[in-house]
């Protein structure tokens, strides 16, 4: 597999944005140049090499959910800075930055819709915005979605895109991973179907927490996973990195992930996955089902 | 002495100097009583004006100290009984987390602790305090079975993080610490977790989903090490000082942001200086938590549990839903 190594040689991000930008791009695992529209018509996907591209929370929610039936929850939670954190620049500014780049508020998109007319929670990371990192608002976005998957008994996903904490919430950041713990564990114990979806990439503390805690765990092809980043790693231990390594296949190979699954099979494959499950509560499912009891 | 920190020096080197002058009016029976008390007064004012007031820095530092008592050292002063048990029945024993049946007095639990060494071959044979998955496995596999015959949990945290390594990320350290996290969350007996050192993220937090979790005075729990921070966010390792300032990583500031629920003193100078009362004032801290857990019914204690975490958190919310 040459694409490891070639990965290391580097795309710089510059030449990649200018790239982007035009009809041309450069796929960043296998650097075979594509043309625009063609990586628009798969789904974001490398037609050389199958690396899928980061996309947008929102592009899976046009993924998965039947058209028209998606509907935003939780929208109005916004981030604090309860450190008054400030390193080269004030964790307020970052903060307003990635709002203006994203047009969100955090890095997490929560909603309520259908999957081939089956009722389901949806929450999908933001890596565009802060890497995707974990801090207050997406631990509470996520319980919160977590509690209306337990008034409805619809099927919880979440699809992970994440660099790790939010280090500028300190170890408010770090209690994200047992507050959405404490929640899953209800889950589970109500028997509620939980589908994690991992994508490029997942790592730190979202990987050690939520990500891994499906019931069925897939991944998109060549998605980079793992507790530690590859740079932590390579440090520590002063040796090169094995072929493949932390990438999809290889944790496959080692029994860590259910299934690797292709973008543009993605919601067949899940739709089909949640047919041997519970659905929604047989008087909730459909276009009238209400959110959480508790929250009315 | 290498095993000394900067700040240290100073007290350290009158301290020996006292010591000297004893021995030496002993052996000479000199009279030195005038010029004894004078140093030790001087040393008593040092004492005080350096850890009266540590910065986050000097108090992870004072978390790292190579005399710091370990988990162990804990175990061997405070518990009457221990039988250590090893292995997770599925890979291998990791020596870098302890666990076993301990009691102290008429108490047992199910002890779990992370464990760093005292010289180069055991801090080896220990890695550094740094666990693999088989390591969390293990403890899993302790609280599992705590929790069929009804014993309390308690554990005690020090490490510099879950180990960053090839191996580990083959056998799944996140899976292991994710499980750890939803097993501890539903456990049906009380957890007591006291960071005792070092509180390094998820590795640490692995075995820390408690009841009750309780922070020695020095001890420092961070979700990044203020040097793994510093080269993220400053680009520069060096700025670790100036992270642990930002992160707000010692038991005073986790207190002040309710992570924590009680700060345990330490001697004056931090646990190293004084072993035995440091020891002391855990198994006291511990022994009264485990009584306020065994009064609270089991389905309570889940509740509280739950609700104990789902309120951690702080963010401005416009739409009127209760937080948790
Ligand atoms: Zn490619």
């Amino acid at each position: 597999m040459a694409w490891f190594s070639k990965k290391n040689r580097g795309v710089r991000a510059e030449k990649k944005k200018n790239l982007t930008d035009g009809l041309w791009v450069r796929c960043e695992f296998c650097e075979e140049i594509l043309y625009r529209k063609e990586l628009e018509r798969s789904l974001w996907t490398c037609g050389a090499c199958g690396f899928h591209f980061r996309i947008r929370s929102g592009d899976y929610v046009k993924i998965l959910i039947d058209e028209g039936t998606f509907e935003e929850i939780d929208a109005a939670l916004e981030p604090e800075d309860p450190l008054r954190f400030r390193d080269s620049k004030k964790y307020v500014d970052r903060l307003k930055a990635y709002q203006k780049k994203t047009g969100m508020k955090e890095a997490i998109l929560c909603g309520t819709g259908d999957i081939d007319g089956r009722r389901v929670t949806l929450a999908a990371l933001e890596f565009s915005f802060g890497g995707g990192s974990l801090g207050s608002v997406m631990g509470e976005k996520i319980v919160r979605a977590i509690r209306r998957s337990l008034g409805t008994g619809a099927p919880f996903l979440i699809v992970c895109s994440s660099g790790g904490a939010r280090m500028q919430e300190g170890i408010l950041s770090l209690m994200q991973m047992a507050k959405t713990s404490v929640m899953i564990a209800r889950l589970h114990e109500a028997k509620i179907p939980f589908l994690s979806i991992l994508t490029h990439p997942t790592t730190g503390g979202v990987s050690a927490s939520f990500a891994f805690q499906g019931d069925v765990i897939l991944a998109e092809p060549k998605a980079l996973i793992g507790f530690a980043g590859p740079r932590v790693i390579q440090q520590t231990i002063g040796q090169e990195l094995p072929e493949g390594f932390q990438r999809s296949e290889f944790l496959l190979d080692h029994g860590m992930v259910d299934k690797i699954v292709s973008r543009r099979d993605l919601k067949a494959t899940v739709s089909s996955i949640l047919s041997f499950f519970p659905g929604p509560h047989p008087t909730l499912s459909g276009d009238d089902a209400p959110g959480d009891a508790r929250e009315r | 002495m290498a095993e000394m920190l900067d700040f240290e020096k100073p007290i350290v080197e009158l301290e020996k100097k006292i010591d000297d002058l004893r021995q030496l009016a002993k052996q000479e029976n000199i009279e030195v009583a005038d010029e004894l008390k004078k140093l030790e007064k001087k040393a008593a004012k040092l004492r005080r004006d350096v850890f009266s007031r540590l910065s986050r820095w000097q108090r992870v530092q004072l978390a790292r100290h190579p005399l710091r008592p370990y988990a162990l050292d804990y175990v061997g002063r405070l518990a009457d009984e221990f039988i250590e048990l090893h292995g997770d029945r599925l890979f291998s024993d990791d020596e870098a987390l302890i666990a076993g049946l301990a009691r102290f007095g008429d108490r047992r639990v199910m002890l779990l602790g992370h464990q760093k060494g005292r010289d180069t071959k055991e801090k080896l044979r220990r890695n550094f305090g740094m666990a693999h998955p088989e390591g969390y496995r293990k403890a899993l596999r302790m609280m599992r079975m705590a929790e069929r015959f009804g014993l309390p949990v308690v554990t005690l945290v020090d490490t510099p993080g879950a180990f960053p390594g090839i191996e580990a990320e083959e056998r799944g350290q996140s899976v292991a610490i994710a499980d750890n996290l939803t097993a501890m969350a539903a456990l049906r007996v009380p957890i007591v977790s006291v960071i005792i050192g070092e509180g390094g993220s998820g590795g640490a937090l692995a075995i820390a989903v408690a009841d009750r979790v309780l922070m020695m005075e020095n001890a420092i729990y961070s979700v990044i090490s203020p040097e793994g921070c510093a080269a993220i966010l400053w680009a520069d390792r060096a700025k670790a000082q100036d992270a642990a300032e930002a992160l707000r990583v010692t038991a005073p500031d986790l207190m002040e942001l309710g992570i924590v629920d009680e700060v345990i003193p330490e001697p004056l100078g931090g646990a190293h200086r004084d072993p035995g009362e440091a020891a002391r004032a855990v198994g006291e801290a511990i022994d009264r938590r485990l009584d306020e857990l065994s009064r609270v019914p089991c389905d309570r204690l889940m509740e509280e549990r739950m609700a104990k975490f789902l309120g951690m958190g702080v963010f401005k919310d416009h739409s009127g839903v209760p937080h948790g």
